[in-house]
């Protein structure tokens, strides 16, 4: 049974929930030096879909994440977000041309990192209107405006004058969530958003990210938690060696793997 | 066991807490008592050898000290100066064209290969063969503002370096170009981290400021100069000169001790 890069059978009907396609990536490979890490990734993600890619360390997922907004430069490929399309050129990496198109694809796909990477010398609200201020070109007191919406959707609009080193690392990664959302970004990036921290605060940015998930925002998550994937994923993906093994809604991909290399993860990754 | 010596334990923190904070400032004081008795020492000794006079202290304090606004404004001026050819300095070196590289890595090699006596010799005599005359605090100014721009150019780009990677990341992520991502994420942070070791060059520019007594400029050092070989008082006029530099470097010193303290604490 082959599935297609998009990740649906062939000829079965698309989940109704699902729009138009926003991110597609073909023939993705990477290679760092001569270590060949990505081989030849396709990946579609459509409107209001929750993406989630597993797999152990080292199989390339995060930096698969990296090259769909070209903070890595793939070898080979390209990537198309809501239209705008970009050819890999890691000959040309540094050409002005192709720079100004990797900031159009930025523009389209929010970022948020393992280490969260607020700007320690702002506040959250400078923070959150930078981008918007001085990229967008929006008005101050509008920036404002949104900044404080999208604060009070991640339950920190009391924190908007604090400095980031005063708060919590869930409280960072909600407000990181918060400052790429006020770009209004066609799709979010989640790079291992939980995994630097604390047991007791990776809760309450999973129930933002899930909240987000269930409104509809569209997202790919490189992530750990199997137990937020099977909640809020709509398709789970599943790399090793740089490849696409298996992927599918969570309860085939987690529930019953069809490749034995899925799993042998799983297994592994469930009595740890 | 012997109950009737035995205090409870915190009875015994109290006095260990309170034999240490007497033990530290038997040290300090002990430590003074020798700065005075080695100051005291000094002047015995000048005293004794007649050559103390009070006279021409009374004469020409004046004339002296005169020299120390002017050493701190020539200082404050150059730091400031090479604070910005600095910046400019580290952004070439860390640029990708190769012309800014090459014109950045030669001017911070040309300026600490050479000794500072000569650039102020090369600046002050120099240049008028070239046709180029400049006051002697000017020259002072140029001199000090090039060569430290040349050391600091080595702080800035190291504060730049120390950035972490993921802040140009994230600001990168958002959209932000890249000049306001050097603008507006990783400079801030930099200035930070090179803050300390700025306030360290300057104290020490304060003392390199009297080699452009070689070029006449009218500094403290000049001027005790001047003052003394005129009078033949050369060993008091720069006791006093020297004394000045050195309550410069120690008040200055304390306030960059301090702000170091700041910024080590963090985020506000």
């Amino acid at each position: 049974m082959t599935t297609t890069a998009g990740g649906y059978q062939p000829g079965s009907p698309l989940p109704h929930h699902v729009g138009e396609v926003i991110v597609e990536a073909r023939g993705i490979e990477k290679y760092f030096g001569r270590n060949h890490v990505l081989r030849g990734i396709d990946l579609v993600v459509r409107r209001r879909e929750a993406v989630m890619i597993i797999g152990r360390s080292g199989s390339g997922k995060t930096t698969f994440l990296r090259c769909v907004n070209f903070l890595e430069e793939p070898t080979a490929g390209w990537v198309e977000i809501d239209g705008l399309h970009v050819e890999a050129a890691p000959l040309h990496a540094r050409s002005r041309a192709h720079q100004e198109q990797i900031r159009q694809v930025r523009l389209r796909a929010g970022m948020l990192f393992q280490e969260f990477n607020l700007f320690p010398h702002m506040s959250v609200l400078g923070n959150l209107i930078e981008a918007p201020t001085r990229v967008r070109g929006i008005r101050r007191d509008e920036a404002v405006a949104t900044a404080e919406k999208y604060l009070d959707q991640v339950g920190l609009l009391d924190k908007r004058d604090e400095y980031p080193a005063r708060l919590s690392g869930g409280q960072k990664q909600r407000a990181a969530i918060a400052r790429a959302l006020c770009m209004e970004p066609k799709v979010l990036l989640f790079d291992e958003p939980t995994s630097a921290l604390d047991p007791e605060l990776i809760g309450e940015v999973l129930h933002v990210m899930e909240e987000l998930a269930h409104e509809g925002t569209t997202m790919i998550v490189v992530t750990h938690e199997m137990h937020f994937a099977r909640e809020a994923a709509d398709r789970v993906v599943f790399m090793e060696d740089g490849a696409i093994l298996e992927q599918g809604p969570p309860e085939q991909v987690l529930n019953a793997p069809k490749d034995d290399r899925t799993r042998n993860f799983l297994r592994r990754f469930l009595e740890d | 066991m012997s109950a009737r010596t035995s205090e409870p334990p915190s009875r015994i923190v109290e006095l260990v807490e309170e034999s240490q904070r007497r033990a530290r400032k038997a040290f300090r004081l002990k430590a003074a008592a020798t700065w005075i008795a080695l100051i005291g020492g000094l002047f015995l000794v000048l005293w004794l050898t007649h050559n103390i006079d009070t006279a021409w202290i009374e004469e020409w304090w004046q004339f002296i000290l005169i020299g120390a606004p002017i050493t701190i404004f020539l200082s404050v001026t150059s730091i400031l100066i090479a604070s910005v050819l600095a910046i400019f300095g580290a952004m070439g070196r860390l640029s990708r064209n190769p012309y800014v590289f090459g014109l950045a890595s030669f001017y911070v090699s040309l300026v600490r290969g050479t000794p500072l006596i000569a650039q102020i010799i090369f600046i002050y005599l120099g240049l008028p063969q070239l046709g180029i005359t400049l006051d002697p605090i000017t020259v002072g100014i140029v001199a000090l503002s090039f060569n430290y721009g040349a050391y600091m150019t080595e702080i800035f780009r190291a504060g730049i370096q120390a950035v972490p990677r993921g802040q140009r990341e994230a600001a990168e992520a958002l959209g932000l170009p890249e000049r306001l991502v050097m603008r507006r994420i990783v400079l801030p942070q930099a200035f930070r981290i090179v803050i300390p070791a700025v306030g360290n060059d300057f104290v020490a520019m304060i003392k390199d400021s009297a080699l452009v007594s070689v070029a006449s400029a009218q500094e403290l050092l000049w001027r005790a100069e001047r003052a003394g070989t005129r009078t033949f008082h050369t060993l008091q006029a720069i006791i006093i000169a020297a004394a000045v530099y050195w309550i410069l470097t120690i008040v200055f010193s304390y306030f960059q001790e301090r702000l170091e303290q700041r910024m080590a604490r963090g985020d506000r």
